[in-house]
This record gives structure tokens, C-alpha cells and sequence, in this order.
């Protein structure tokens, strides 16, 4: 068990907790997605501007525990120049991936949130951003709106 | 029996450790490492006394109470029955008819706004909270004044935490019909100076109702001496079974209201033309209760009356000095609520680590705390903050899990650093 939350508090996740890459609104935007954790309070705005079905800047918002801001952070980077159908395989992928399923494969950027499986309670704080996303990718209009009926 | 120690357990009076005794689920290890419970804020753990007083109600003699001339129903009965008597002197309230049964002290409010407040509201009208309730007692009255047109006005606290009694009277008016406040605040510990509000409110003949949860676990009620209209509290968090609570309100007031909720056990008699309603308490008792739970809920106020609420006073507010000294001087720690009175919870944010973090990191060490918004976002906004971590005591707590509270914060310190 403490080696597991060596391993969730790994030093990758605590670099991008303590600096988190591409921490910024992304404007103009085309796409726009906020997730929020009724339960702690946590919220994590993304930020994207599409191209031609590509992904050239990403950027997130908020206020989140470490595991959250550094799942977003590594969101951020392991999408940034992606194509919109190639992130949301990403996307599905890392949540069967939390969600226990064993076969999905996750881009290695991502690896070092895994160890958040051995934490049921916190698999909502490595899953918020994706929820900030899925939000964000889909629906144009819709996207600004809040994700999960919550008020900002 | 060990003797009490006077360095850990301060001067209660308490043996804390002949106390922990009687807890059986306090005696294992979470994650390798003994079990340190300051969760209490949440909910309490139960004593053996209470574990078998449901046990016993179930293997013994329950069934269906108010109902059968048979044995099993007579003994539930007056089981059931003598918790009110229980409840009364818990309280020090007047008379037992006085204590209506209830799921928690989320239904007590409810029941209250519902059943005498929501008659007498017009539009325009206001109900005075504080702006440290816990949601139950904020949702509730948004519900009726939604409903009748009402206004809900807030009295705002400190940076301590603490409310001022000016603030108090500014905001009573003649458009105040009631005032429902916190009595001890469960995100900030504060101790709140009701007597001198529900005077402020008497002095304009508005009704007050106290939200007890948090002060009938760690200090003597008296509802007398209080002065207070309605009291209510929840079973869960005394030490006693969860989905129980008491409404205790002042009779002349319950005599009055109309019942809430409308079933069986409540009525005289029915018939399609008209019904005819029971006294209190029955009046707002419809349906079959949870009868073991009240009866768990009974020994669990025994069991603390036992023990002596000011000795456990006393012995709180030794462990909650020590762990605001301790933990109040470890740098980049930022208590929350520091007010002059305080009893039960310790709230406190990291520079570095959000309170998530925190409680995960302290599990890991065997340390339960709660993080989060604790169910009063307006604090948690007040501050500007999302949640905090909250270590929260009880009876059974010592200074050594204090002093493992903060060995383990300090693992987090260097963690984030
Ligand atoms: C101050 C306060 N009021 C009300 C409640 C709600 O109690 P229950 O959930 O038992 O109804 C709580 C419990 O968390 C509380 O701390």
C-alpha cells in the first residue's frame, strides 16, 4: 500500500501538479468543456481550438487536487497536435482503462496515472478532465455549458 | 482498567483507554497501521452498549410497536417508548411528549419548516440563517421560500469564524418570522452564542430552532437553560445508529402544528370524511419507525450520559487545544476556524496539498479525516477555498492520534514540498 502511493504520487505526477503544462485559456477557442466534482468541489476548464479536425492548442483552468491537475496536464500534452477522432480513442481508452478494463491501451504519456487504480476514491480526480473534455468535443454549441448539470 | 493519565487524557476525568475498550472496530489496522478515527464530524463509531441494545432488540424481542397485545409488541413498545424518557433528560427538556422521532436532524428541520413554519409565511416574509450552515439547514428554507415567496437572509461570520451579535440584531425585523441556526459549526468547530440570539430573536417574538448535530455529541444540552424553541440532533453522531434523530420542540408549539407527514400511528381516527390527528409526538410519527435504531439510539445517549457530558467536554477540548497547538505551528498549514469557542473539528488547508490529497496520504497512514466541501459550501466559499481537511473528535480520541495526525501531515508536507 505505501508503495502504491509512492507510485499514484509518483514524481511525474508532482511535477505536473506543481507546474502543470499548458495551464492557460486557449482564445480564441472552438471548444470549450468544464467538469465538476459535486462531491469536492473540484472544477477543470479546457480550452481547445480545432483545425481541420486537429487539435492545435489545448489548454485547462480550474482548481483540482494533484492527481486531477496532473491528469489534465498530461491531457493537455499527450493531445496537443492529435486529431479529434485520435483523442477520443485516447479518451475512451483511458477511461476503460480506469474502469478496469485491462485490454484498453493508453498512450505511455499517460502511464503514470494509472497507479490511481488502487485508489477507487480518487479514480473521479484522474477521470475529471476527461469529463472537462467529453464535454468539450461534444456538441460545438453546447459545449460551453456546464458538463454535469452543476452551476460554475 | 488502566488509571487516567493526566498528560494524555488532560484532567476530565476520563479513562480514555478502559473508553477505546468498548469500541470494537476502533481496535484494527487500516493499511498496515492502527487505526486512528477523526472522522467523528461525520458520523460516530458505536460503543458495545449500542451494538448490543440493537442486537438484543432484534435476537429478544422486537416486533411491531404501538400495535399488538402480544408480548413481543408490548416489550418493543416500551422499549421504544422509554428513549423519549431518555431523550428528555438529554436534553433537560420539560416533558417527554416533547421528543418526536425522526430519520436526523435533516427531517427535524424539515419537519419544522414544513409543518409551523410554511402555515405562517407570506411573501416578503424572512427566515434568519447563518452563513455556516450546513446544507440541511440552508436547502430546506430555500425550498419554502421558493414555494411562498419568503426570503432567506444570511448573517455573515469572522475570518475567525465567529458571528457578531450586531450583525444578529441588524437582521431581525419585523419580516423575521423564524430563525434557524447552527449551534456548533461542523466545518469550523465554532461554538456559537445562541443564548444570546435566541434572545435577540425572543425580544421580537420570532422562534429559533438549533441545529444540534454537532453540540449534542461533545457537550451538555440543556434546552431550558438554552432558551431554544426546537432542538434537533442526529442518533448517527451521538453514538448511535444512523437514520435516527430527535426534534424536541416546546409543546405549546407542537400542539399547534399540523402533522407533516400522514400514515398510520399518527391519527386517532380515520374515516373518508375526516381524520382525526394524534398528540404530539405522535402526530408527526407516521408510519412504523426504525424501531432498533431508536432503541440503539436510546443506549448510545445512555451510554454518554454515563460517562458524564461535561467530562467528555473537558476531554475534547483538551485534545482539540493540543491539536490546534500542533498542528496550528507547522508551517505552510493554515487552520480554519479559529475562533475563541470551539469544540469537535479541526479544519485546516496546505499551502502545497489539496485537501484530497491530504486525506489520501493520511489513510494511507491509518488516519481517517474527512476533505472536502463537509456540506456548507458557503463556508468553503466565505473563504475562497474548495474544501478543507477536517480532523474531527471524539470521545475515544487521545493525544497520541493527534500526534499521529500530525506526524502524518508532515509526510505530506515533505511530500508536496
Ligand atoms: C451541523 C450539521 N447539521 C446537520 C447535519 C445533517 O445530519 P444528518 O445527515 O444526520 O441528517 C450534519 C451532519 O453532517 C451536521 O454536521
Amino acid at each position: 500500500m505505501a508503495d502504491d502511493l509512492m507510485k499514484l504520487y509518483q514524481d511525474v505526477v508532482l511535477a505536473h501538479n506543481r507546474q502543470p503544462h499548458n495551464f492557460v485559456e486557449v482564445d480564441p477557442a472552438t471548444h470549450r468543456g468544464h467538469g465538476y466534482n459535486p462531491l469536492c468541489g473540484d472544477r477543470i476548464e479546457l480550452t481547445l481550438d480545432v483545425r481541420n479536425g486537429v487539435i492545435a492548442a489545448i489548454g485547462f483552468q480550474g482548481e483540482s487536487c494533484a492527481i486531477a491537475t496532473a491528469s489534465a496536464s498530461l491531457l493537455t500534452t499527450t493531445l496537443e497536435g492529435r486529431s479529434v477522432d485520435d483523442a477520443l480513442a485516447v479518451m475512451d481508452a483511458f477511461n476503460r482503462t480506469l474502469d478496469g478494463d485491462e485490454t484498453a491501451v493508453v498512450p505511455e504519456t499517460l502511464q503514470p496515472l494509472l497507479a490511481v487504480r488502487a485508489f477507487p476514491s480518487r479514480l473521479k480526480c484522474a477521470g475529471l478532465p476527461w469529463a472537462s473534455l467529453s464535454a468539450a468535443l461534444a456538441d460545438d454549441d453546447a459545449a460551453a455549458s456546464t458538463e454535469q448539470g452543476q452551476g460554475t | 482498567m488502566s488509571n487516567v493519565d493526566p498528560v494524555v487524557n488532560g484532567d476530565s476525568g476520563l479513562d480514555v483507554d478502559a473508553i477505546r475498550a468498548q469500541f470494537p472496530i476502533l481496535h484494527q489496522a487500516i493499511n498496515g497501521k492502527p487505526l486512528v478515527y477523526l472522522d467523528n464530524g461525520a458520523t460516530a463509531q458505536k460503543p458495545q452498549a449500542v451494538i448490543d441494545a440493537v442486537s438484543d432488540c432484534y435476537s429478544s424481542y422486537y416486533a411491531n410497536i404501538h400495535r399488538g397485545v402480544h408480548d413481543l409488541s408490548q416489550r418493543s413498545t416500551t422499549a421504544f417508548e422509554a428513549v423519549r424518557g431518555t431523550v428528555q433528560r438529554f436534553l433537560n427538556a420539560p416533558s417527554e411528549d416533547e421528543v418526536v422521532f425522526t430519520r436526523g436532524t435533516t427531517e427535524g428541520i424539515n419537519l419544522v419548516a414544513n409543518s409551523f413554519v410554511r402555515p405562517k409565511l407570506r411573501a416578503g416574509d424572512e427566515i434568519l440563517v447563518t452563513a455556516m450552515e450546513h446544507h440541511s439547514n440552508i436547502v430546506p428554507w430555500q425550498l419554502l421560500c421558493d414555494a411562498t415567496g419568503a426570503k432567506l437572509v444570511v448573517v455573515p461570520f469572522s475570518d475567525a469564524g465567529e458571528l457578531d451579535l450586531a450583525d444578529v440584531a441588524e437582521r431581525l425585523t419585523e419580516r423575521t418570522k423564524f430563525v434557524s441556526i447552527i449551534h456548533v459549526s461542523n466545518a469550523l468547530g465554532t461554538i456559537n452564542p445562541v443564548e444570546e440570539i435566541i434572545r435577540l430573536a425572543h425580544e421580537r417574538d420570532v422562534p429559533v430552532l438549533l441545529d444540534g448535530a454537532q453540540s449534542a455529541p461533545h457537550m451538555p444540552v440543556d434546552v431550558q437553560a438554552l432558551g431554544c424553541d426546537f432542538f434537533v440532533f442526529s442518533g448517527h453522531k451521538t453514538y448511535g445508529p444512523s437514520g435516527v434523530g430527535v426534534l424536541w420542540g416546546r409543546y405549546s408549539l407542537l400542539e399547534a402544528m399540523p402533522p407533516w407527514h400522514g400514515g398510520g400511528d399518527m391519527i386517532k381516527t380515520v374515516s373518508f370524511e375526516r381524520s382525526e390527528f394524534a398528540e404530539p409526538p405522535q402526530r408527526f410519527e407516521a408510519g412504523t419507525p426504525n424501531i432498533a435504531g431508536v432503541i440503539g439510539m436510546g443506549a448510545g445517549l445512555e451510554w454518554l450520559m454515563a460517562l458524564g457530558l461535561d467530562k467528555v467536554a473537558a476531554h475534547e477540548a483538551d485534545l482539540l487545544a493540543y491539536a490546534h497547538d500542533r498542528v496550528g505551528a507547522m508551517e505552510g498549514v493554515r487552520i480554519i476556524g479559529t475562533a475563541q469557542r470551539k469544540a469537535g473539528a479541526l479544519s485546516f488547508v496546505m499551502d502545497e496539498a489539496h485537501p484530497h490529497d491530504i486525506g489520501t496520504i493520511l489513510d494511507n497512514d491509518g488516519v481517517a479525516i474527512r476533505s472536502g466541501h463537509h456540506c456548507a459550501q458557503p463556508v468553503m466559499q466565505r473563504y475562497g477555498i474548495p474544501a478543507t481537511a477536517r480532523a474531527s473528535f471524539g470521545v475515544y480520541n487521545t493525544r497520541d492520534d493527534v500526534d499521529r495526525l500530525v506526524a502524518s501531515i508532515d509526510k505530506v508536507r515533505r511530500l508536496f514540498a
